[in-house]
């Protein structure tokens, strides 16, 4: 398996496929359970990420099918890191232009520039349309970090 | 000239969002500064920009602002920033 940055973000137990939700809700505490599960958060994270949606809309649906679910900087943090549930069956998050969303991730951080070198990496793999695809119908955890490596 | 990429936090969306508006910009020729900051902080007094840039979802929540707004709907799509960035420079 091939390394970078990005994909050591990527903690083990931190991607998870065919995740089975019905709500927007349940997308984001799925993506916030991922963070929790590899160790990068407590679940005081995952209510933040929803407090979020509670309070600003889904305005982190920032692309066609993809959701940045994330909360500000906080002892919830253990470690900076991302996570990935890939949807079984997308979910309307309520955001006209990007709607349905297939992939959430999770994204915590400790301040405000540490994280940054593997934002630019994960920017990189989702301008490529091709690779955001592959990651939709991806159907293993290899298979996804091989797409963002 | 002072570009501002705004989302609720400053440490995700708009990271992303600053990463390819200054790609954009480098392909277009034009030197400018780009900072991603949180909602909180491009709502507070003195808070100053040429161009803001957030989502569709936040633009109600940043009324007031003296800057032009561009609403950006697909942040990975490097031909919308294109075309709504020389629209606003050139």
């Amino acid at each position: 398996m091939p390394h970078s940055l990005l994909l050591d973000a990527f903690a083990p137990g931190s991607i998870s496929v065919g995740v089975e939700v019905s709500s927007r809700e349940q997308a984001i505490s799925a993506a916030g359970e991922l963070l929790v599960a590899s160790g990068r958060t407590t679940d005081a994270y995952t209510d933040a990420m929803l407090a979020v949606l509670a309070e600003l809309g889904p305005y982190f649906v920032i692309a066609p099918s993809i959701a940045i679910a994330h909360a500000r900087p906080s002892e919830a943090v253990l470690s900076a890191g991302l996570s990935l549930a890939v949807l079984a069956q997308p979910v309307v998050f309520g955001n006209e232009a990007n709607d349905p969303v297939g992939l959430v991730f999770g994204l915590c951080a400790l301040d405000h520039d540490s994280h940054l070198q593997v934002l630019s990496q994960l920017a990189e793999v989702l301008t490529d349309a091709e690779r955001v695809n592959s990651l939709l119908n991806a159907s293993t955890e290899d298979d996804i970090r091989r797409l963002l490596a | 000239m002072r570009i501002v990429a705004v989302c609720g936090m400053g440490i995700g969306t708009s990271v992303l969002l600053k990463m390819n508006v200054e790609k954009v910009l480098a392909q277009l020729g034009v030197s400018a500064t780009v900072e991603a900051v949180d909602m909180t902080t491009a709502r507070a007094a003195g808070f100053d920009a040429n161009i803001v840039m957030t989502t569709p979802d936040l633009v109600p929540l940043l009324q007031g602002l003296a800057a032009e707004i561009i609403e950006v709907e697909h942040f990975f799509d490097l031909e919308e920033l294109q075309t709504k960035l020389t629209k606003s420079l050139l």
